[in-house]
């Protein structure tokens, strides 16, 4: 038989370094169905029949927040055999609180009070036997860092779950509210099957909206239930869900001090000695800066690029397309064969394996800085500037790595815990002008704007300018905003994270990366190399005869209020959905030159006969800042895991590409003498309505649908 | 006064939170409740959010959060 274990404790409680160190390497990372909060389970190590789930890290089981949502849900309705509840032993007073609320689900509890080596090294002590006691569950200390007690706690669970001795919490809330509760525990008997009546009586009396949905209880009842509610309110004078909160945090006051010995006379813990200079008034930025250069200059400058680097032109350049070449040359495969295998699936894996290393030393990165706790520090010092205009502190980190590749940009959205403060910031982390956008500015720049220095900045400008547009304006629809999301965060004890942890980490990222943009990208990549090979009696021809060109000489038109109406430039936009570098070389290959410098030098002349400064600038621009990369996209799905979330974000972008480029030609060309028309009156009208999406009120949300949305 | 009103270094002790829902929730499952010592740590580089330690670890919120929070002093 089959035996079910969830982990549940609070973030930095270790339960991490517990799942890995119970699980060894069979776990499975995923999300939870619809939505993108991280869902690990693996095979208790040695005992294939024992499946460990890992709850995400929670601090309560409120109807409020996704993950404790998603925990709540979890443990009601697939009700594990067991819970291991992970308590950090050194913060044990806030873990508690938890715990408390562990304890009613009517499920077996043991509780693994982790990081116990720390409390120790402190010189505090906790009495055991009398917390057991005053709790009603099982006990083992435990360093999960150090492997201590890890074992001994799976086996207990394991025993207790296949006893199937659920926990009896021990805590009782005061008299008032142990009246109400047994009140309504009558009402509710033999009228809802398999819910534990005490944990239900509780939720009832918290008016918990979650749990009263479900429930099949006919109106009589719920008026009952709430006229009860009603009467303990008015007489502590206060909502149910506080009474409750309150009840409980009493409870554990008085479980500290009998249980637990802090040594007197409180020294300065080693974290508030690194606070007071890295969260220092003065220092705290400069630091900041220095640690984002060091991570952008390990992963995207120097380690992760000369790996990229190494992958992209030796490897997919010097090494596997002579060899496949050869091999196909040898046993004669027909030509368009050879084109699909080197030009198409290569080339295109390729672009997308190039930013496996890159993508890798940057995780190393930032699972080192989100483990030790610089994160929340960030999140900390940051936190002024970027809820301005809507995101969080933590948004800056993934739109600075953008600006090396997107890619891990959106990737490293991934330490954003708010659900709409991720998802916003994937959605504009790829305004901001990549490595592989500045051979575009280099070609608008050179060819159009010779000698001018101002372009480049401009262009990290614009993607700034759009960043921030893009915030305020997303928060106010109805999408983004009734989100509470209240900035309340634990600034967790600095601590030295475990290599093994970081190198899992690491590796399950970089995992999903690969298989799931991978797929998206093949097929991508496949379908623009056939249409840029193909004419339409799938005649194998150059590009400039192919199927894109003729799809380019029909979509050109929608780049004509844009100003660059032209079916190269159009085509060129196209295959810059491969990779951004490709908008350079397909220009190339247009203007009949089959080997062009990164810059594009040779048909500078070409390109000035086609554009003026004001259209290039306009194309510039939409190239900037439209859909990202193929690989950028396959990001943008993995971290979304949504369709409908992905379609949003590229279809947005786009949008959003095609009104800023209209407007700058339209009113340029107004600016720069050529009178008004039509198109001029459309440029004021997409100014004005950008400017009331920016002004606007926030969409109304309803209080009941805030709440059920989070 | 309210939590926003104290110093750096300067404590004192809950007497009520005024938000309502999911935000006064979240803030009494973090452990700021009626009766328990709060005491501000520092306030972030660039005036906000602020940094507090309450039932021994260090919590950071905002100064329009820290508003809600009524608090006696002495």
């Amino acid at each position: 038989m089959k035996v079910k274990i969830a982990l549940a404790g609070n973030p930095n409680s270790g339960k991490t370094t517990m799942f890995n160190d119970l699980t060894g390497s069979s776990q499975y990372v995923g999300n939870w169905p619809g939505v993108t909060v991280e869902k690990k389970e693996g095979a208790l190590r040695g005992q294939k029949d024992v499946i460990i789930q890992d709850l995400p890290g929670i601090y309560s089981l409120s109807p409020y927040t996704l993950e404790e949502v998603v925990a709540r849900n979890y443990l009601i309705t697939e009700k594990p055999d067991a819970i291991i509840n992970i308590v950090d032993a050194s913060n044990i007073e806030r873990n508690l609180y938890l715990s408390t609320q562990l304890m009613e689900l009517g499920i077996p509890v043991i509780m693994a009070l982790n990081m116990i080596d720390v409390v120790r090294k402190n010189g505090d002590t906790i009495d055991i036997p009398k917390l057991k006691e005053q709790l009603g569950c099982e006990i083992v200390e435990a360093s999960a860092l150090k492997g201590i007690g890890t074992k001994e706690v799976a086996q207990k669970a394991v025993e207790l779950a296949k006893s199937k001795v659920s926990a009896v919490p021990k805590h009782t809330f005061s008299t008032e509210v142990e009246d109400a509760l047994a009140k309504i525990e009558g009402l509710v008997k033999g009228k809802t099957d398999s819910i534990n009546e005490r944990w239900l009586a509780i939720k009832l009396l918290e008016q918990d909206e979650k749990v009263m949905e479900g429930l099949p209880l006919d109106g009589e009842t719920l008026k009952a239930v709430k006229d009860i509610v009603q009467e303990c309110e008015s007489k502590l004078k206060d909502d149910g869900e506080s009474i409750i909160t309150n009840e409980r945090y009493s409870y554990i006051s008085k479980v500290m001090k009998q249980a637990v010995h802090k040594k007197s006379g409180t020294k300065r813990s080693a974290t508030d000695k690194i606070d007071a200079i890295v969260t220092n008034r003065w220092l705290a930025l400069p630091i900041f800066a220095v640690v984002m250069f060091l991570v952008y200059y390990i992963s995207i400058s120097t380690v992760g690029s000369m790996a990229t680097d190494w992958v992209n032109d030796v490897l997919f350049g010097d090494i596997i397309p002579p060899a496949v070449g050869n091999f196909l040359d040898y046993i004669g495969t027909a030509a368009w064969l050879n084109s699909l295998i080197l030009d198409g699936i290569i080339a295109g894996v390729g672009a997308v394996l190039g930013f496996l290393p890159q993508m890798m030393v940057l995780f190393l990165c930032l699972a080192f800085l989100e483990d030790c706790g610089y994160m929340a520090r960030i999140a900390f010092i940051m936190d002024r500037i970027f809820r301005k205009f809507g995101l969080s502190g933590k948004s800056f980190i993934p739109i600075l790595i953008g600006t090396g590749c997107g890619v891990p940009g959106i990737m490293a959205t991934r330490t954003i815990e708010n659900e709409h403060d991720r998802r916003m910031t994937i959605i504009t982390t790829t305004f901001i002008p990549c490595s592989a956008k500045l051979p575009i500015i280099a070609l608008i720049a050179g060819a159009l704007f010779p000698g001018s220095s101002l372009v480049a900045p401009s262009a990290y400008f614009v993607g700034m300018a759009a960043i921030i547009v893009s915030g305020i304006l997303l928060k106010k629809t109805k999408m983004f905003s009734g989100d509470p999301s209240p900035f309340i965060m634990e600034l967790p004890s600095y601590h030295l994270p475990g290599i093994k942890s970081i190198l899992i980490h690491v590796w399950d990222r970089s995992k999903a990366f690969i298989k799931k943009a991978s797929t998206i990208i093949l097929l991508a990549t496949v379908l623009v190399w056939f249409l840029s090979s193909f004419n339409w009696k799938l005649q194998m021809v150059d590009t400039e005869y192919s199927i894109l060109a003729a799809i380019g000489k029909v979509i050109a038109p929608i780049f004509i209020p844009l100003g660059w109406g032209n079916w190269k430039a159009a085509v060129a936009t196209v295959t810059g959905l491969i990779a951004k570098e490709n908008v350079v070389g397909t220009f190339g290959i247009l203007y009949g030159f089959a080997d062009v410098a990164e810059d594009g030098g040779e048909f500078w002349k070409n390109l000035q006969g086609e554009f003026t400064q004001l259209s290039a600038y306009s194309f510039l621009i939409f190239n900037l800042l439209c859909a990202p990369c193929f690989a950028a996209m396959g990001a943008v799905r993995s971290e979304m895991s949504s369709g409908k979330w992905t379609a949003f974000s590229i279809g947005y972008q786009t949008v959003f590409a095609y009104i800023v480029a209209t407007i700058v030609f339209q009113m340029g060309s107004f600016i720069s003498g050529n009178g008004f028309h039509v198109g001029t009156a459309v440029g004021l009208l997409l100014i004005i309505l950008l400017v009331y999406l920016l002004v606007r009120k926030p969409s109304e949300v309803k209080e009941k649908k805030a709440k059920a949305a989070v | 006064m309210t939590l926003r009103d104290l110093k750096p270094g300067q404590a004192g002790t809950v007497i009520s939170i005024g938000e309502k829902g999911p935000l006064k929730r979240r803030i009494m499952d973090m452990g700021i409740t009626r009766g328990i010592d709060v005491k501000v740590v520092k306030v972030a580089p660039l005036g906000d959010p602020i940094e507090v330690n309450i039932r021994g670890y260090e919590l950071s919120i905002r100064k329009d959060e820290a508003a809600q929070i009524e608090i006696s002093v002495g």
